[in-house]
Formats: C-alpha cells, sequence, structure tokens
C-alpha cells in the first residue's frame, strides 16, 4: 500500500544504475564477485552522483559556446558572476549563524550586550566554556546524548535489517499483513502518542530514567522509516547471492549474517545516519521523561542555561552549543557524500 | 509495490505441502519480525488505543479521578477558543513554511544547476544546517533575533531599528518560520537538484532550438519534468510543519500572547502543563486525524496536477 505512493524508489534505483552506482561497485565488489549488480539497488546511492559535485558526464556542452558570437559571450559570463554573487549573499543565512555562534562564545557578556555588534570578539576568553562544565553536569549530558544515540543506532540497524529482511525475502503467512501494521507506525506522529507513552512509562516506574528513549524509538514508530529501506534494498538484492550461499549449506541466518548484512553496507549507513541524528535532536521525549540534570540530554541542557532572573547567559549557552554543534558539522565536512545521501534518500521515503 | 522491486523470492524444491524446511523457514521470517511487530504493537497502535480512550474521559490527574465523559472533551474541543487559535496558528506556519522553503529550495537548485564556480562548496552551506542540531539551531537564531541581538545590530549598522522579532505579534510567527525554513531548506534543496538533473537534456535542446527563452524552458519544461518531486516535498514539508515543536519552545514558548501556538504545542501544554490529560488526547485525536486526512488527501489530489509520473 505503501510504495505505490513513494513513485521516487523505482525511479531513483534506475538513476543509480546509471551513474550512481560506479562509487558502490568499488567498495563491495572488490570482495564479493557478483556484487556489481546490487550496487545498483542500493538504497543510498539512489541519488544521481552529479548531486554530489561530481562530473555530469550526461549533459554534453553541446557545441552552443562555440555557435555564441563574442558579445553574447561576454554578456554570459556577466550573468554567470551575477548568480555566483547571489549564492554568496543567500549563504549568508547558512552560514553567518554558525560562525557567528562560534565567536560569541568567546566574547564576554558585556561585548555581547553592546549596541554594535563586533564580528570578531575584541577580548577573546574561553571563561564561559569553563562555566558550561560548572553550572550543569555538562560532561555527564554529553555522555547521555552520545550513549543513548549510539545505542538507539545500533539497535535500530539490527531490528529493521532483520525486519526489512523478513518482508522482502521469506516468505510466511501473514507477512503482508504484518509489514502493513509495522508500516501504520509511519502516520502517527510520535506527538500524537506522547500522552499514552507517558502514562506506559510512568506505570514501569521508569520516567526519568533513559529506558523510554532507547526502547520507543528503536522498536516503535521512529523504527519503520528504516525498516522500509531495509526491505526496499534487499527485494532488490539478486537472488542467486542467496541460493550460492545455500548451496554451500549455509541456514537463513547464516545468509542473512554473512551475505546479505555485509551486502548492505550503504543502506546500513544511511539507517544510521538518520537514526543517530533523529536521536541526537530528540526535545519533546527528553523534556517529557525526564526532570534530573544529570539525566538530560544536549538539546534539553542547552536551554538551562539561564541567570537568576530567567534570562539566557548568551556566552555561556553558546558556548555549550557550539560544543554540541563543532564535532557533527566535522563529521559531516569529512562524510558529506555519505551524510546528503543517506538523509536525502531517506527525506524521500519519509 | 512499485513494479521495479517486485522480485520472486526464488523457488524452493518444495511439494504442495509446506515441508519442514519451509516452516523452518517461516520460524525464523516471525523471529526476525517479532522485535518491530510487537514494537509496532506496544508503541503505536496500543496507545493509539489509549489515547482515544483516554480522551473520552474526564481525567483529574492531581484528585486521582478518571471518570468517563463520553464526547464532553470533543465538545469542549469545538467551543475553545484556545485551540481555534492554535489550528489558525498551525495554519499559518505550514502556510508559510512550505511556501518559502520550496520557493528558496528550488531557486538554490535552480542555481547549483548551472554548473557555476564554487558549486561544490555552495552546495555544503546550504546543507550544514540540516546536521546541525535543531535546538542548537534555535537558539543560536534565537540570540541574533533578539532586541538587541545580532540582526538589529546589523540592520543599526545602517540606521535601521530592527524590531524585537520575537516579542511581537506579526514578527515572531515570521521568525518561527524563517528559521525553520533555512534550517532544512538543504534537504529539499538536494531533492529538487537531483530531479533538475534528471530532466533529459534534449528536451531542453529542442525547445532552445524552437527559440524558447530561459524562462519559458523553465515554465514550460522543467516545471513540468520535476512536478512529482515538489509534490512529494510538499508533503514532506506539511506533515513536517504540523509536527514543530522545539523551535515553538525555543524561540517564542508559545507567544507573544498565543499568537505561535501551534497544535502540537497546545497539546503539549494542556498535558504536561495543566496536567489535562484527557483533554490533550482530544487534541492528540484531531492532530492525528488531520495528520491522516492530510496525507490522504495530498495523494488523490496527486495524478490531477502532476504531470510526469515516474
Amino acid at each position: 500500500m505503501k510504495s505505490d505512493v513513494m513513485p521516487p524508489a523505482g525511479n531513483g534505483r534506475a538513476d543509480a544504475g546509471r551513474s550512481g552506482a560506479g562509487h558502490s561497485t568499488e567498495r563491495s565488489g572488490a570482495e564479493r564477485p557478483g556484487a556489481e549488480r546490487s550496487g545498483a539497488g542500493v538504497a543510498a546511492q539512489a541519488l544521481p552522483s552529479t548531486t554530489l559535485g561530481g562530473l555530469r558526464p550526461a549533459r554534453s556542452p553541446s557545441g552552443r559556446r562555440n555557435l555564441a558570437p563574442a558579445g553574447l559571450r561576454a554578456r554570459r559570463r556577466w550573468a554567470r558572476g551575477g548568480l555566483v554573487a547571489l549564492l554568496v549573499l543567500l549563504s549568508l543565512p547558512f552560514v553567518f549563524p554558525t560562525w557567528w555562534m562560534a565567536t560569541s562564545s568567546l566574547k564576554p557578556m558585556s561585548e555581547i550586550l553592546q549596541a554594535v555588534p563586533t564580528i570578531w570578539p575584541r577580548n577573546p576568553t574561553f571563561e564561559a566554556y569553563g562555566r558550561v562544565f560548572t553550572l550543569q553536569p555538562f560532561a555527564q549530558q554529553y555522555w547521555n546524548s552520545l550513549y543513548i544515540a549510539a545505542a538507539v543506532t545500533i539497535g535500530t540497524m539490527l531490528v529493521a535489517a532483520m525486519a526489512g529482511y523478513a518482508f522482502a525475502r521469506i516468505r510466511f503467512p501473514g507477512a503482508n499483513a504484518l509489514f502493513v501494521l509495522v508500516l501504520a507506525g509511519l502516520l502517527v506522529p510520535s506527538e500524537v502518542t506522547i500522552v499514552p507513552l507517558f502514562r506506559i512509562v510512568n506505570s514501569l516506574g521508569l520516567i526519568d530514567t533513559h529506558w523510554p528513549l532507547v526502547v520507543i524509538p528503536v522498536l516503535g514508530a521512529p523504527a519503520v522509516l528504516a525498516v522500509f529501506i531495509m526491505r526496499q534494498f534487499f527485494l532488490a538484492l539478486p537472488a542467486e547471492l542467496e541460493e550460492a550461499g545455500r548451496m554451500d549449506g549455509l541456514g537463513r541466518w547464516g545468509i542473512f549474517w554473512r551475505i546479505a548484512l555485509p551486502l548492505s553496507r550503504s543502506a546500513l549507513g544511511a539507517v544510521a545516519i538518520f537514526t543517530f541524528l533523529k536521536s541526537w535532536n530528540l526535545y519533546l521525549e527528553p523534556i517529557v521523561y525526564l526532570s534530573s540534570k544529570d539525566k538530560f540530554t544536549l538539546p534539553q541542557a542547552l536551554t538551562q542555561y539561564v541567570d537568576a532572573y530567567g534570562g539566557p547567559m548568551w556566552n555561556v549557552q553558546l558556548a555549550a552549543t557550539t560544543l554540541t554543534v563543532l564535532p557533527v558539522l566535522v563529521v559531516f565536512l569529512v562524510a558529506q557524500r555519505q551524510f546528503v545521501q543517506g538523509l536525502a534518500h531517506t527525506g524521500l521515503k519519509g | 509495490m512499485a513494479a521495479a522491486s517486485v522480485r520472486v523470492v526464488a523457488p524452493r524444491p518444495t511439494g504442495v505441502r509446506a515441508s519442514k524446511g519451509v516452516r523452518r523457514d517461516w520460524v525464523v521470517g516471525y523471529t526476525m519480525v517479532a522485535p518491530v511487530v510487537l514494537g509496532a504493537l506496544a508503541f503505536v497502535v496500543l496507545p493509539l488505543g489509549m489515547v482515544v480512550w483516554y480522551s473520552l474521559h474526564e481525567w483529574n490527574v492531581l484528585a486521582g479521578t478518571f471518570t468517563f465523559a463520553g464526547a464532553a472533551n470533543y465538545e469542549r474541543l469545538l467551543a475553545d477558543p484556545g485551540l481555534v487559535d492554535s489550528l489558525l496558528a498551525s495554519l499559518w506556519f505550514s502556510i508559510g513554511l512550505v511556501v518559502l522553503n520550496i520557493a528558496l529550495a528550488l531557486l538554490l537548485a535552480v542555481l547549483l544547476d548551472q554548473k557555476l564556480p564554487g558549486t561544490t562548496t555552495f552546495r555544503t552551506f546550504f546543507f550544514s544546517p540540516v546536521v546541525v542540531s535543531l535546538v542548537a539551531w534555535t537558539i543560536v537564531w534565537s540570540f541574533l533575533l533578539q532586541a538587541d541581538g545580532g540582526i538589529n545590530g546589523f540592520l543599526a549598522m545602517f540606521g535601521l531599528e530592527g524590531p524585537n522579532w520575537l516579542r511581537q505579534g506579526g514578527t515572531a510567527m515570521l521568525s518561527v518560520i524563517v528559521v525553520q525554513v533555512f534550517k532544512n531548506v538543504g534537504l529539499n534543496m538536494i531533492l529538487f537538484l537531483a530531479a533538475l538533473q534528471g530532466v533529459p537534456e534534449e528536451l531542453q535542446e529542442a525547445a532552445r532550438l524552437d527559440g524558447a527563452g530561459a524562462w519559458r524552458r523553465f515554465r514550460s519544461i522543467t516545471l513540468p519534468m520535476i512536478s512529482p518531486t515538489i509534490l512529494l516535498v510538499s508533503i514532506i514539508t506539511i506533515v513536517g510543519s504540523l509536527e514543530v515543536f522545539a523551535q515553538i519552545d525555543v524561540l517564542t514558548g508559545g507567544g507573544p500572547g498565543n499568537s505561535t501556538t501551534v497544535l502540537v504545542y497546545y497539546l503539549y501544554q494542556q498535558a504536561f502543563r495543566f496536567n489535562e490529560f484527557g483533554y490533550a488526547s482530544a487534541v492528540a485525536v484531531l492532530l492525528f486525524v488531520i495528520v491522516l486526512a492530510l496525507t490522504l488527501l495530498q495523494w488523490q489530489s496527486r495524478k490531477r496536477w502532476v504531470f510526469h509520473e515516474v
């Protein structure tokens, strides 16, 4: 029911076959003969590689430049310069906040409050960074966010890979009905069920623990997207690979662990990226379930740097924010390709 | 199933009746799907039933009473001016977000598709807020949008006096929308970029030979060709916009007045500030119905205005 609702799935796969698969063939094909074709179906590869800044082989320069007279060429150059200027202008609201955050965290409060802002801190100081850790158990909160996100990510990858594989590859009675039941989770926003979930967690005595932040995302509605992506991936995996495994005497679990799972690394990578970020960003659930400061997660902790009158202590808050943002940003810059592919593709599915 | 992904599972060398091996396969299948199926029952189906059940009850948490009230919560819902305000706030937020987001995403994608120098860097810039923590991004913007914050300081350099963005009725909602647009527009931009690059060059070439200008080509070829993506992105953005919570909580707290108290924030306030669990459940049911209706409506309308079906 869900998939004819998602036209780009099939289309994206075809695209990947044309231009996006080159990358994955190198990786998985090296160790397993016959893996090339699986690259074409890899969920995370569905966007054409050109989206990610590679060369664009499909488009020929088509000789129009040669045909254009000199005056037209000059005009075109000016137009292109104008477009670049427009891009520079448009990137300000995307780049400036991050830069402003980092520089402001180095300013003393007096400099922050002054009427005309200073672009670069006049008296840079790391004082605010010290106070980040003295005002709250920030290291503990950082660790909380980190281990919860890691647990949710690993759990989701495992659970979604198993379910996705079974729904795609194993015929058992009631499989379709069960799949529809699981997919229904996509239609239920987490806000709708927050009151009963709070009551359930409360009656189990698990309020102010991290259990609901780990177990509900791994097994509940947030994991459905991951299951769907893994199933799409395994559907496209050539059956011959499994046949070969069966000939070698592998059972179902053996085929799953030794053949299917290693081949699904790119899809698992996409699942890992969006699951980690989702958990890392979770806000409503922590503020509903958690109440003591040493249990808080980062998004929740960031809002707590306020003075006695409830006004934000900007430099401290921005220092904590910088500490939260920079590591993820660095990882993003290093593994940009995986991030963009993983997130954009899962965005399509969601 | 999309046709491309239907694939026949390899035929098994078995007779008509399920053999032992096949049954063993069933067991493996059930075991593998058990976690998500049980999870769906425990954390989706059960809570959904509970929220409907709660919504039919008068629930006083402090006194510990829980009495059947029939449709009383829903009658209250209809007569509640606060709910009307929050529905309007949600409506404005969704409309503003979708219009600005799609327009900007399309503009950025078209610009990045021009083979200009530095395209890769610009793409990184536009996409980077997507990976920045939502609350962190919102806090930084909250800092920038203060009465004496960076944006007004910037305006002051040109002798302009900016408003107190987050504390005035007119600008508070606009600010929340703009912050959200810049946070996530990079994702939609990438989706549009992929769609743009899928438009066959021959069509553009043919139109160019027929004397069509750049704008005409965009209107008559590019736009129809990428309309499925525009629809899809619109749906994702609209449904996502109904779930906006952290931004409201950090930027405005629903204010000033209740001008930015969107439906989800209203639900949160009723449940966790005022302990009105029964009434909040009725709001939750309303939210669910709206999300469901929107999803169905969008897919119904899909055939009517999407030109290029893929």
